[in-house]
Formats: structure tokens, sequence, C-alpha cells
């Protein structure tokens, strides 16, 4: 967490604006992470940080604004002065790039866990299956699920079943892992084995951006704290100056009902 | 009256029907499978365009399944038998098929693809329900792994969608297996043809068609075991849900249970 030596800017949003029919939900969203940054986007429900983390791997086309992760600009072509949505082609290959950890989990039922891992290194980068089910394992055994590689979905427990989902983004080698509150549907005494795999993460240097509640989380882990509300980001900081001095009225309200 | 009926007859179209009627079953039974494997991927063909951005493949689409869903079957056999090859200007229905090792009479080729267009659009709404009780968030985690439309289509959305589609797509082969005997109507000689004629030559109604109807009964019963045993495999990597060989014949004999087990 050398914050001033971090120079690499991997995911860069530059007035990002969304509309879902007449409700704008991105009002202009603004945001530089770093190589080996991990931040955490806080704020009340309907503030737009899912959206904005859903429109960095493409899964909601953007409005206004432009999105680069690792210089390449996400979901769209340059041409002439204006922007057109790139080929899917493409797009499904930037995505290689980003991982996405869902809050339902999203893992697919019909496999195993391992299964789950080693799916999109086969099918799309094209790795052999011994070579990917090698990596896999170790993927699993790194979450400390090395005893479930042949068990489905069904039958692990939420926090069992987020965990593989990590190794499975991670099995991409990712350069950017997004999380869209990974904790929030499981069970309290689950969050904790979830939320430690996630700090392993941020303090081996992957770059991640968090939508959480989760301020332990952010605490223990996080560079940096991003406040969201109403489409735009209204403050920014270490996360000890969220626990110690929040300047905006509405960042107080929210952290004394989320603390 | 029952008096009239002659039993012996009855019981020698049951337990020892001749070789032609063996050659008019297996007829039955393969153009039975034929036509409803083209059912299926022109329905799964046809439940994609439904879904596609592009709205001249959701038109086609359309009119497709409002064509073949609004009229009666029996007129659309009669239609792709004698009329084909005259709408089209070409020979797609030949006089006969040669596939080497065998060879089809053209009534048995008009009337399979005149089966299978029929049941695709049948289809075409089950697989789309299919894939409509799959949860969007499977496509999106296939997405975000860099998977295409069509891989994560492929690999992840279908396999589970096939699951749900398994059960209805039973209760249409049990309809296609009896709806074969229309064929009878272009000179296909299937089952129903080989009790048709029998009766026609003999004037014993009761003797032949009830042993017909025995046949086509002892055809959809085997389907149905074959389809429990086909669904207890599909559930083998269901989520905890596993159901027993017996439950899911139950569920396949009772309409009711197949009801509350899904």
């Amino acid at each position: 967490m050398a914050g001033a030596l971090m120079t690499d800017v991997v995911m860069r949003a530059e007035d990002v604006h969304k509309r879902f029919g007449r409700l704008e939900v991105l009002k202009g969203v603004s945001l530089d992470v770093q190589q080996r940054e991990t931040v955490c986007i806080i704020g009340p429900s309907g503030s737009g940080k899912t959206t904005f983390i859903r429109c960095i791997n493409h899964l909601e086309k953007v409005d206004g604004g432009r999105i680069t992760v690792n210089g390449h600009l996400i979901g769209y072509r340059q041409k002439g002065d204006r922007l057109v949505e790139d080929s899917e082609k493409s797009i499904a290959r930037q995505r290689t790039q980003i991982g996405m950890v869902f809050q339902r989990f999203n893992l697919f039922p019909h496999k195993t866990a391992l299964e789950n891992v080693i799916e999109a290194p086969v099918h799309v980068l094209g790795q052999s299956r011994e070579q990917a089910t090698e990596e896999g394992v170790r993927l699993l055994t790194r979450v400390g699920l090395a005893d479930k590689t042949g068990t489905y979905p069904g039958k692990l427990s939420g926090g069992q079943q987020q965990r593989v989902a990590i190794a499975r983004s991670l099995a991409m080698k990712p350069a950017l892992i997004l999380f869209d509150e990974p904790t929030s549907a499981l069970d309290p005494e689950v969050t904790g084995e979830v939320l430690s795999v996630m700090e392993e993460l941020a303090h081996e240097g992957m770059t991640m951006i968090v939508v959480t509640h989760e301020m332990g989380f952010a605490r223990e882990a996080a560079d940096r704290v991003v406040m969201m509300d109403a489409g735009v980001i209204i403050e920014e900081g270490t996360p000890e100056h969220f626990f110690q001095a929040p300047e905006h009225e509405r960042t107080k309200q929210f952290l004394s009902k989320i603390l | 009256m029952l008096a009239s009926v002659d039993w012996h007859v009855v019981w020698v179209r049951i337990a020892h029907p001749d070789h032609v009627f063996f050659l008019a079953l297996t007829r039955t039974v393969y153009v039975a499978v034929i036509a409803q494997v083209i059912g299926v991927v022109l329905g799964v063909g046809a439940a994609l365009m439904r879904m596609s951005k592009a709205a001249p493949l959701r038109f086609i689409s359309g009119i497709y399944v409002w064509i073949f869903r609004g009229t009666p079957l029996l007129v659309q056999i009669f239609f792709v038998y004698y009329g084909a090859n005259q709408l089209l200007g070409f020979t797609l229905i030949p006089n006969s098929l040669n596939l080497g090792f065998f060879s089809l009479d053209g009534a048995i080729v008009g009337g399979i693809l005149a089966l299978g267009i029929n049941e695709g659009a049948y289809m075409r709404e089950i697989v789309r329900a299919g894939i409509d009780s799959i949860d969007k968030g499977q496509m999106e985690a296939a997405k975000s792994v860099g998977m295409r439309y069509g891989l994560a289509m492929r690999r992840i959305v279908l396999p589970q969608a096939a699951r749900v589609i398994i059960p209805p797509l039973g209760n249409e082969f049990n309809n296609m297996l009896k709806n074969t005997s229309l064929l009878f109507t272009i000179g296909v000689y299937e089952m129903f043809a080989d009790a048709e004629i029998g009766y026609s030559n003999s004037f014993q109604p009761v003797e032949y068609f009830l042993g017909v109807a025995f046949w086509y009964l002892v055809l959809t019963t085997v389907w149905t075991f074959i389809q429990a045993g086909i669904e207890r495999k599909l559930a083998a990597s269901e989520r905890g849900e596993e159901l027993s060989f017996f439950e899911r014949l139950q569920a396949a004999w009772n309409p009711i249970s197949t009801w509350r087990v899904r």
C-alpha cells in the first residue's frame, strides 16, 4: 500500500453518465484507480455505485463519458469524434482482463467448484485442461477450498460459493477485480471468511474496486474510500479520514447508520 | 355386440402381430424420432431468433410460430408433401431418398419434414421458457469471464435450460408418437396404416383399432420410462434436490405431481 509510489492507472473513469429511461443514475462520475490499489465504494442504495462498477466491464452501457482499463477504452471505439459500441468479440476480450464477483455469486450450478474455475481458462483462453486444472486446484486451495474441488455449488455454503467465485475470477489473471457487494447476500457468520480472502488479495497487491458496506474491511484493506450519493462522488479519502473526520453531511449521516 | 367381436383376432393383433406390422411400428418410431429432432433444432433456432436484438429475426420467428401453430397439422402435412416442390420450384421432397444403407419413400420424407417443422413452432415456446427461467446472472457471470454470447449460451445457459425443457419435451414426443398416424393420409405405411388396411380387408374395426391402440400405448409407456431415466440423469448434478428414479417416474406419470415437483 505504498500510495505515493503508485502512478500506473489501471482504471480511469471520466465523467461517466448513465440513465435508465428518465432516471439519471450516474451524473458524471470520474475516478482513477492505480495499480495495486484497493478502492472501496460506499453509499446508500440507489446512489449508483453498483451501476458504476457494472459499467467498468460494460455489463451496462454508459450514456456519456468514457472508461478505460489499462489504457483501452471499454465497450466503445473512437470513430471520428464520436464513440460507437465495440464489437462483441473485442468487448469479450476486454472482459478477460476485468474480474467480477457478484453479490449473488452466480456460480454455474451445473458445474463443480473446479469446473467453475477452469471453464473460462479452457474455453476462452484456450489453456489445456491439465494446465487449467493444476492452476484451478491451486486457486481453490488459496481460498481455503482444497477439499471442495468436486463439489457442486448447491452443496456449498454461501461463503464457500463466494470464495469459489473469487477463485473463478482470479483464474483469468485479471488486471482488476470488481466486487459488487460481495458479502451482502451472506449470513453474518460467514462474511468473515470471504472478507479475509479479499483482504489477503488486497495485501498481495491485486487491484480491486469493492462496493461494500463493510467498513471493517475498508479499514483493514482499502487504500481509498469513495462515497457516492445520488449518482455522483461526494467525498473520497483514506479509510481513516472517513472514520475520523468525514466532511460531507450526507457522509456523516450514512456512516452513522452503518457503523 | 360384444359377442360379435372376434377376440382371437384382438389377441393376435396384440400378442402375435405379423412381420409387416413390426416394420410399420419401426417406421412410426423412426419418423417420430427424426421429426422430433428436427423440431428441437428448429425450436432452439427460433427461440434464439425470438430473443435476438435484430428485429427481422424476431419477426421471422414470430411469423413461423403464428403460421404453424395457427393451422391444422393435417393441412400442413398435405401442403408440405404435395405442395413444397411446386411452391419452391425445385425438388425439396424427392420420390425416394437413398441414404445408402436404406432408402426413404418421398412420402416419409415429406411427412417427417411437416411434423418436424410443425413441432419446431411448439418447441420454440418451450425452449424460450427454459432459457427465460435461467437467472440473468448466469449470462452476466459468463460474460464477465470473457465468454461471447454463443459460447455462454452453449456452455452455460442451454445446459441449465435443458433441465427445464426436458419434461415438456417428453410430453411433446409423446404427442409426436401419436401424430405420426396422420401420415397414413399421404400414404406412409406406419402403424395406423397397417391397422386401417387390415380393417378395410376384414371389416373388423374393433379388432384392428384396439390392436393398434394397444401398441401406441406400449410405445408411449416405454417412452415414459425412458424419459424418467433421462430426467434422473440430468438431476444427478442438480443442486441438492436430487429426485429418485421412482419420484421421477411418478412425476412423468402424473401431470399434477409434475407441476408440484417443478
